[in-house]
């Protein structure tokens, strides 16, 4: 058997003295199954010779025996009671301290009531028994690892709806307030037969239409939107880089930055710095020619 | 005087009993499920506040709890959010234009003269519906670059920002479809020019073109097909593709980073 730890028995006889009103030290002592620190009378011995046989049958004596086998009286009480019910004997009269406590589901016929008035004795094993077994010592780590550290979380209601529901109102007052005072263009009606001088995409494709102006359609029309395309949708496949810190991606912060920036400064020459004839103009001295915005303009 | 306070304070104990009595019933009940904050027993304790995600269709979208930065302002700036609301607008905005609307030349352009004039709140309406897009192709472009400065896009967020680029696309082509229906002069002229960028794909640049614009040139079937396109089939990819890019959001372990 294992060695208890010291601060368990210690705990242990505590809780037991309590119970049992006795001095703290003299039940530590007994479970350590050393000499009581004083005299105190070895707890239960005289009661032992006391009950007799009440049926007549044989006579065990637990208490020895418990501590003979080192088995726990308890248990020999229960194998005792088992045994005379499965085989339809009586129950042996017992000797020694202790009034059986009653069997749980012992279902002896009457029998406890057999051995009688011992006198009150401690209940508790006699010196020496332990009552129980370590089975195993459980460390720190629980049994069942867990794999995810533990984040610093808190509930999305109320703190993020509270959040997504002012932006919501915010956004949707923004776009009120541009609706209620900037009307939607409506030019005239479709003519196949009069192409407008300059003719232009929507804002968000005239870095496109931009490029048009410095290559060949084939090349700004197609293969660069292509590529860029492509290489947007592959950027998680090509940075293999695992690091998130900034300090750590200057390279790819810098190219995805040139990109942003070609692409607004492209958009923005497209939108206003292009006039008749998609011929550069200064929209200060010219005026704008983005039709997207003609009513606001006007 | 005295009369008229018992009278309306009486009125008011009325109007309130009323309340309770409503919050309390079977229906109320029966709407908002435990937790909700709409209910008159609802006290505010950790649990009802997981239940108030829970217990509710939220739960499709939001996780009980999530990381304590990703709910400062400053890491997503909303802007996803944002996105995703645009699109809820567009397509309520949207949807209030489908009535008043028919793709077909002459009438699209006259039903949209028509709005202006004849139904109540209708250029207001017409109005949000065309800023919005203007609108949604910025936050999603914002959103975006947002990802990308966040290095959010790193494992295991490979695929949602695949998923994303898709949802870009998607975007611009919704923009672009719509932008034709006005059918007047900046609509015809703006499509023409970008769509014949698209007949300038090497190889089968006319063919491109050609399903593009169901012909050789823009003609009013264009704009029927262009109409299909914009309120049924590119809303119906769009959505699969945003509840796969909501979905892998979670499954990836909520929102990236600290940094
Ligand atoms: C219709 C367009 C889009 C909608 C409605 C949308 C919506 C959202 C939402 C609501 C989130 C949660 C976090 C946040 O708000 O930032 C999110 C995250 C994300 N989005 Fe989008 N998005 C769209 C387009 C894009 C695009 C164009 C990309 C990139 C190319 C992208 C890539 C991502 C990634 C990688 C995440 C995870 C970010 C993280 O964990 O920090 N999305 N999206």
């Amino acid at each position: 058997m294992a060695e208890l730890p010291e601060s368990l028995i210690k705990r242990a006889a505590q809780a037991r003295a309590q119970a049992d009103g006795r001095p703290y030290d003299v039940v530590l002592a007994e479970m350590k199954g050393e000499a009581p620190p004083e005299a105190a009378a070895p707890a239960a011995a005289p009661a032992a010779a006391a009950a007799p046989a009440a049926g007549g049958g044989p006579v065990r004596d637990l208490d020895a025996e418990s501590s003979q086998f080192g088995v726990p009286r308890g248990l020999l009480e229960r194998a005792m009671f088992a045994r005379a019910k499965a085989d339809g004997t009586p129950v042996p009269a017992m000797a020694g301290a202790g009034a059986p406590a009653a069997p749980a589901g012992g279902g002896g016929v009457a029998a406890p009531a057999a051995a009688p008035a011992a006198p009150a004795a401690p209940s508790g094993p006699p010196p020496g028994v332990r009552t129980q077994r370590l089975l195993t010592v459980v460390k720190a780590n629980a049994i069942q690892g867990t794999t995810k550290e533990p984040t610093d979380k808190v509930n999305v209601w109320p703190h993020l709806l509270a959040i997504e529901f002012v932006a919501l109102l915010a956004m949707l007052a923004l776009l009120t307030l541009m609706s209620v005072f900037i009307d939607a263009p409506l030019l005239e009606f479709a003519n196949f037969n009069e192409q407008p001088n300059p003719s232009k995409a929507p804002w968000y494709f005239l870095g496109l239409q931009e490029l048009l102006a410095y290559f060949d359609p084939q090349v700004a029309g197609v293969i660069i939107p292509g590529f860029g395309l492509a290489a947007l949708a592959f950027i998680p496949y090509i940075d293999r880089n695992p690091s998130v810190r900034p300090s750590d991606r200057k390279f790819a912060i810098a190219i995805f930055t040139v990109f942003v920036m070609a692409a607004s400064v492209l958009t923005i020459f497209g939108s206003f710095f292009r006039g008749p004839g998609f011929n550069f103009t200064f929209p200060w001295r010219d005026g704008i020619f983005f039709d997207d915005l003609k009513t606001i303009l006007e | 005087m005295a009369d008229e306070n018992g009278k309306s304070g009486g009125l008011k104990t009325a109007v309130a009993g009323l309340g309770d009595h409503l919050r309390n019933s079977q229906v109320w009940n029966s709407i908002f499920r435990p937790g909700s904050p709409m209910r008159a027993d609802n006290q505010d304790s950790p649990r009802n506040r997981a239940y108030v995600v829970m217990n509710n269709v939220l739960y499709h979208l939001h996780p009980v709890k999530v990381k304590r930065h990703g709910v400062k302002v400053s890491y997503v700036l909303c802007l996803g959010g944002l996105s995703f609301f645009l699109f809820i607008l567009l397509t309520i905005t949207g949807i209030f234009l489908m009535f008043y609307y028919r793709p077909t030349s002459p009438q699209a352009y006259f039903d949209l003269q028509a709005l202006a004039t004849d139904v109540a709140f209708g250029q207001l309406v017409r109005n949000m519906h065309r800023w919005g897009a203007h609108l949604m192709v910025l936050t999603v472009f914002l959103h975006m670059t947002r990802v990308f400065y966040h290095g959010a896009y790193k494992p295991p967020r490979e695929f949602n920002w695949v998923v994303g680029i898709i949802l870009l696309l998607l975007t611009l082509l919704l923009s672009f479809t719509g932008y034709l229906l006005p059918w007047d002069q900046l609509a015809l002229w703006a499509v023409t020019v970008g769509s014949n960028m698209a007949a300038y794909t090497p190889v089968f640049g006319e063919q491109v073109s050609f399903a593009l614009i169901g012909g050789v040139q823009i003609t009013a079937d264009t704009l029927l097909r262009w109409y299909v396109l914009h309120v049924l089939f590119l809303p119906f990819i769009i959505t699969i593709f945003m509840a796969v890019h909501f979905w892998r959001v979670r499954k990836d372990g909520g929102i990236s980073g600290p940094l």
